[in-house]
């Protein structure tokens, strides 16, 4: 097993760059620190990434493990590891930010800006690397407070609105999933007549009824369905997404949001088993709908930064139909589809970001005909549009495929009415693209530039990730097979292991 | 054979990276001379694969690349399978790919995106390639779709024109929903056989139940239905001609939109358990080829009626495919590329000649200014209406003698398709070539011109296939002809040596009927006329009111429904009910105001422990 200094330090070099940005105040100088603390972490993920071991004797898939309990009576603890599942999400939380920070920079009150942007960062990491229930409540909670204030101060005309309804919104979720935890929690210490604990480990081997388990599952599944967010918990997505600053809306969407899929998976589904039975119709058809209505939508909103709201709805979607399964390969599609569905919104947002720099609006009817003027940029967004899509050479086709081939298997009835998505997602994007690249450009927009170099090298990693992962996903999916079938082998006993 | 066929892949890959990473200095002769040099290298290795292949001890070499993925049950190789099936489809699909490169290097020359376009068309060569070599369903896909995509960009090539950009964007639409069965096809398969490996899946296929077989076969039907531009999704293909015209010959009559049909083929041992839906396929063969074929006797637009032929032609492969005669479905595939590809690139000489005229009434007395396309033209003429011994008579021959001897109804609906065949046919030809001039406004008073070499070279290929190309499969030489070759990939068969001899003459013979009573009914009624409301109906013209019915069906409804969930139901109904929640929260909130602090943090601790303990206390009750 190694060291789980390499996990703190993925929580404290966030905080190191911000106490850094926050001492030398000066705009450009603070920037400077939090994009090297970023770059940092990120060579710092993709290091521990390279180190994953999955076969740690005794621990199962976990590796870095380490639990040190903090204050016995109140059960809480500092205790992280890792695997498969979370690894990835971990190097998304580190790329996302590099990305989002070289991209998307705000110039107004920078220092703070930046500030904000790393406390997410490291309040994202815990969440993703806490293994001990309470601790990962209260990561999950802190993330709220950076974008708040992101949204709030940096966000557009609607921003207090917006950031007031995420808020009161996630907040509210969060009260269940915190009123489930310590029923656990203490139902727990009831059975085992130890100290209070919320280790993971230990709570999934609690003894529940039925009904207890059902009660819990639907408490958690809230807070993470409002997070995703899934139908039709997602009203607050849309506005919050076309509010928020670019930099904003990549870390809502691209990563936040995946504290949702990620809670829904390693908690909802890992610690109540036994409820999923009973459940797992009413999550189906919630994240069919999903699908199927955010592609609706997506087709007549005039905005673009929403369409790419209902679209994350779409594949929030697809997600959580690859979690709820019950099936091997859907369960790594949907993790695949997680990672892929941040790439891919970075780069949409990003291209959003810039266009709307040059024109001044998110809305489609007043851009057209910019590919003349800006083929670069064009193409930049069709390789996002169509990993989107799912075209099989580009990323985001093997984790949707292995979704629906693995729910097929297992709950075909559903999976064959979530494959209609595959259209919807063709027909609302290529019909924007066609509004915004497609036809002959007016006088303003004639004139606008294409992309700058500063651009193009920003989204190098988003376009090299997106084909690289099309063609050459086995170093990924190697990674998080041995955790998923854990996991599954754990959760369905009764052979519908595929 | 490793090499070759890694070879006949790689060698379009390398000329699209050569042209992705040459700068906008690169001059148009470097990039096209890449460009078609890959393709004519790629179709020298297919060549040599052929040769190797049939020496060869076994006529199924896979080539292992590498593994793709590796889930569960689900294994995926990136890995080409050579065998009679995939090494036709590589020759003549290279084959005419470097022909048409060649053209095109003339045709495009000078315009503005040059280099995009070969960009693009040496993508399409790479797909198409991967689609019909790979060995499993997954690698077919990522084809199917590669294809689909080059297809989009080069339909909307002249992004800035609307009816360019829309016409792009229903072709990959359309594609999109026949892929939809494609997808359900696998997920059949993968769920009861448990590979997606074409061997595999024919060495387990016994297990598949009748009902399951039938419901996997509809739904590659379905996939196909989409890509071969048949009912009920064909009307994407004649939009598609918004495209330069290469791309219309290359990809949308002599390659992409025969992959449907291939993909049928290729699932033929599928097929086999499925009495129903190879009847389905036939059905569906026979009226699209029908249908396409009326609706082509009333276009105005050159490219239009070779558009609508095109589907109708695909109509008679499909036809093929449903009642067994999966040889004579590759012939006529095969034999279509040849003398449909030689049409549009004609069509696309005399467009040119003509500054971008496509219009058939402001031709007329073409003959004399084209020495070169007027001929070559000629010939593809009498091939497609099926006038011996071009190679349109044999391949259709063989298609409409399986027919017969399988449904004699199925036989009379390709026979009168061949009458109409011939008729709109020799109306173009009419049009273009014969009567009066009519271009002089469009020419502003000069005469057209011939097209350089490079462009009449390939016409003229293409002619000598044309003539040649029956000699594939002459009726009499079944032995050591490409039925022969290919009936090892096939899973079944038909019998159709149950025909006498004579009645195969006989049948031959009113072929040639067909083909004589539409042509002097053409030149009958055409010979003096240049448009007609007598014999050009609006109902065919408007395609049937296809689009129309699509539009007032499903996208009329589609696009209220959509807009009705963005304006009504998304901030009225969804979010009206949240508001209302927190809202009636805020009001009990107000009510106790005076003994709270006020700030908006305690209100949410406040919610948040009294949810606590709502939810505590639910759970322990029923726990």
């Amino acid at each position: 097993m190694h060291s789980s200094w390499w996990l703190s330090a993925l929580l404290v070099v966030p905080l190191l760059g911000a106490a850094g940005a926050l001492l030398v105040r000066r705009t450009g100088r603070a920037y400077v620190v939090a994009l090297t603390s970023a770059g940092v972490e990120l060579v710092l993920s993709i290091v521990v990434a390279s180190m994953y071991n999955p076969h740690v004797p005794g621990m199962g898939t976990f590796d870095f493990a380490t639990r040190h309990v903090l204050s016995a009576p109140f059960g809480l603890a500092y205790d992280v590891s890792l695997d498969g599942i979370s690894l990835l999400m971990v190097v998304l939380t580190a790329l996302v930010v590099f990305v989002a920070l070289a991209g998307a920079r705000e110039r107004r009150r920078e220092a703070s800006f930046v500030t904000w942007m790393l406390l997410l960062t490291s309040a994202t990491m815990g969440s993703f690397l806490a293994h001990d229930l309470l601790e990962f409540f209260i990561f999950f909670e802190f993330t709220l407070v950076p974008c708040y204030f992101i949204i709030a101060q940096w966000g557009g005309a609607e921003r207090a609105r917006a950031a007031l309804k995420f808020f009161v919104y996630t907040f509210t979720g969060s009260a269940f999933l915190f009123a489930g935890l310590l029923y656990l929690g203490f139902e727990h210490q009831h059975q085992s007549g130890g100290a209070l604990t919320f280790a993971y480990g230990a709570l999934a081997g609690t003894t529940l009824t039925h009904s207890a388990s059902v009660w819990l599952f639907v408490a958690f599944a809230v807070a993470f369905a409002v997070k995703a967010p899934l139908w039709p918990l997602h009203t607050w997505s849309p506005l919050t997404y076309a509010e928020a600053p670019t930099a904003g809306s990549i870390e809502l969407s691209a990563l936040l949001a995946k504290l949702g899929t990620y809670g829904m998976i390693r908690f909802a589904v890992g610690l109540f088993p036994g409820a999923l039975a009973s459940v797992r119709p009413v999550v189906l058809t919630l994240a069919v709908i999903s699908i199927l209505y955010g592609s609706l939508v997506a087709c007549a909103t005039p905005d673009l930064k929403r369409l790419i709201a209902y679209s994350s709805l779409a594949q929030m979607g697809f997600i959580m139909l690859g979690v709820m399964a019950g099936s091997k390969i859907a369960l790594v599609g949907a993790v695949l589809l997680m990672f892929n569905h941040g790439v891919i919104t970075i780069g949409f947002f990003l291209i959003i970001g810039f266009l709307e720099q040059r024109r001044g609006t998110f809305t489609i009817r007043d851009l057209r005909g910019l590919q003349g003027p800006a083929p670069v940029m064009a193409a930049l967004f069709t390789v996002v549009m169509l990993a989107s899509i799912g075209l099989p050479g580009l990323s985001g086709f093997i984790s949707e495929y292995f979704i629906l081939i693995g729910a097929f298997a297992t709950h075909a009835w559903w999976a064959a009415v979530a494959t209609l998505g595959v259209a919807g997602s063709a027909a609302y994007l290529l019909w924007a693209y066609q509004r915004v690249f497609h036809g002959s450009s007016d006088e303003t927009n004639a004139q606008v530039p294409d992309a700058t170099n500063r651009e193009r090298w920003v989204l190098v990693p988003v376009v090299v990730l997106v084909v690289a992962l099309g063609v050459f996903p086995r170093p990924i999916i190697d990674r998080i097979t041995p955790s998923v079938t854990q996991l599954v082998a754990h959760v369905e006993p009764a052979g519908l292991l595929k | 054979m490793a090499t070759l066929a890694t070879l006949i892949v790689l060698l379009p890959l390398v000329g699209f990276l050569y042209v992705l990473s040459s700068g906008a200095h690169q001059s148009e002769r470097a990039i096209g001379v890449v460009a078609t040099g890959v393709v004519a290298g790629s179709f020298v290795a297919a060549v040599a694969a052929f040769f190797v292949l049939i020496h060869h001890a076994s006529r199924e070499v896979t080539v292992h690349l590498f593994t793709w993925f590796d889930v569960g049950s689900l294994h995926v190789s990136v890995a080409l399978l050579v065998d009679p099936l995939s090494v036709t489809m590589c020759l003549f699909v290279t084959g005419i790919s470097a022909l048409i490169h060649l053209y095109s290097t003339s045709y495009m020359h000078a315009e503005k995106d040059f280099r995009k376009f070969f960009l693009y068309l040496n993508l399409f060569v790479f797909s198409m390639l991967v689609l019909v070599l790979a060995n499993n369903l997954v690698l077919t896909f990522v084809g199917w779709e590669g294809v689909g995509v080059c297809s989009y960009w080069l339909v909307s090539y002249y992004f800035d024109r609307d009816a360019a950009a829309s016409a792009g964007k229903k072709a990959f639409l359309y594609n999109r929903v026949g892929d939809v069965g494609l997808l359900y096809a696998m997920f059949l398969l993968f769920s009861h056989l448990h590979t997606l490996n074409y061997l595999d899946v024919f060495r387990r296929v016994g297990s598949l139940s009748g009902s399951t077989a039938t419901l996997v076969v509809l739904a590659l039907l379905l996939g196909a239905t989409g890509k071969s531009a048949q009912i009920p999704l064909f009307n994407w293909l004649p939009d598609a001609m918004e495209g330069p015209t290469p791309v219309s010959a290359l990809i949308h009559a002599a390659t992409m939109v025969t992959a449907g049909v291939y993909l049928l083929v290729r699932m033929s041992p599928v097929l086999t358990l499925s009495s129903s839906g190879r009847l389905t396929i036939a059905i569906i063969g026979g009226a699209t080829a029908f249908v396409a074929a009326t609706i082509a006797t009333a276009q105005k637009d050159i490219k239009k009626v070779l558009a609508f032929s095109t589907v109708s032609q695909i109509g008679y492969m499909v036809l093929a495919v449903g009642v067994g005669a999966y040889g004579a479905a590759i012939f006529l595939m095969v034999a279509h590329a040849f003398f449909k590809a030689l049409l549009f690139l004609g069509s696309g000489s005399i467009i040119h000649s003509l500054h971008g005229e496509q219009d058939l009434r402001k031709m007329g007395a073409l003959q004399r200014f084209l020495p070169l396309t007027y001929p070559t033209f000629l010939i593809g003429w009498l091939a497609i209406s099926g006038v011996p011994p071009f190679a349109g008579f044999w391949a259709k021959g063989d298609v409409l003698t399986n027919a017969y001897s399988h449904d004699k109804l199925l036989w009379l609906l390709g026979l009168a398709t061949a009458i109409l065949t011939a008729y709109y046919m020799t109306r173009l030809f009419v049009l273009t070539f014969r009567g009066n001039e009519r271009f002089r406004e469009v020419t502003e008073g000069h005469d057209p011109h011939e097209s350089p070499w490079s462009m009449t070279l390939p016409l003229l290929v293409l002619a000598v296939l044309a003539v040649l190309g029956g000699l594939l499969d002459l009726p009499w030489a079944h032995g050591r002809s490409l039925a022969t070759f290919l009936a090892p990939t096939f899973g079944y068969v038909a019998p159709t040596s149950a025909l006498s001899t004579l009645t195969q003459w006989g049948l031959a013979v009113v072929d040639v009927a067909a083909a004589i009573i539409g042509l002097a009914a053409a030149m009958t009624i055409w010979r003096d006329r240049v448009s007609s409301d007598r014999y050009e109906k609006t109902f065919f013209e408007k395609v049937w009111y296809w689009d129309d019915a699509y539009d007032a069906m499903v996208g009329r409804p589609l696009t209220h429904a959509a807009t009705y969930a963005d304006r009504v139901v998304e901030p009225r109904v969804l979010d009206g009910a949240v508001a209302g929640v927190a809202g009636s929260v805020r009001r009990s909130a107000l009510g106790l105001r005076k003994v709270q602090s006020g700030f908006a943090r305690h209100y949410a601790l406040a919610m948040v422990l009294g949810t606590a303990v709502v939810v505590v206390y639910l759970v322990a009750r029923v726990g």
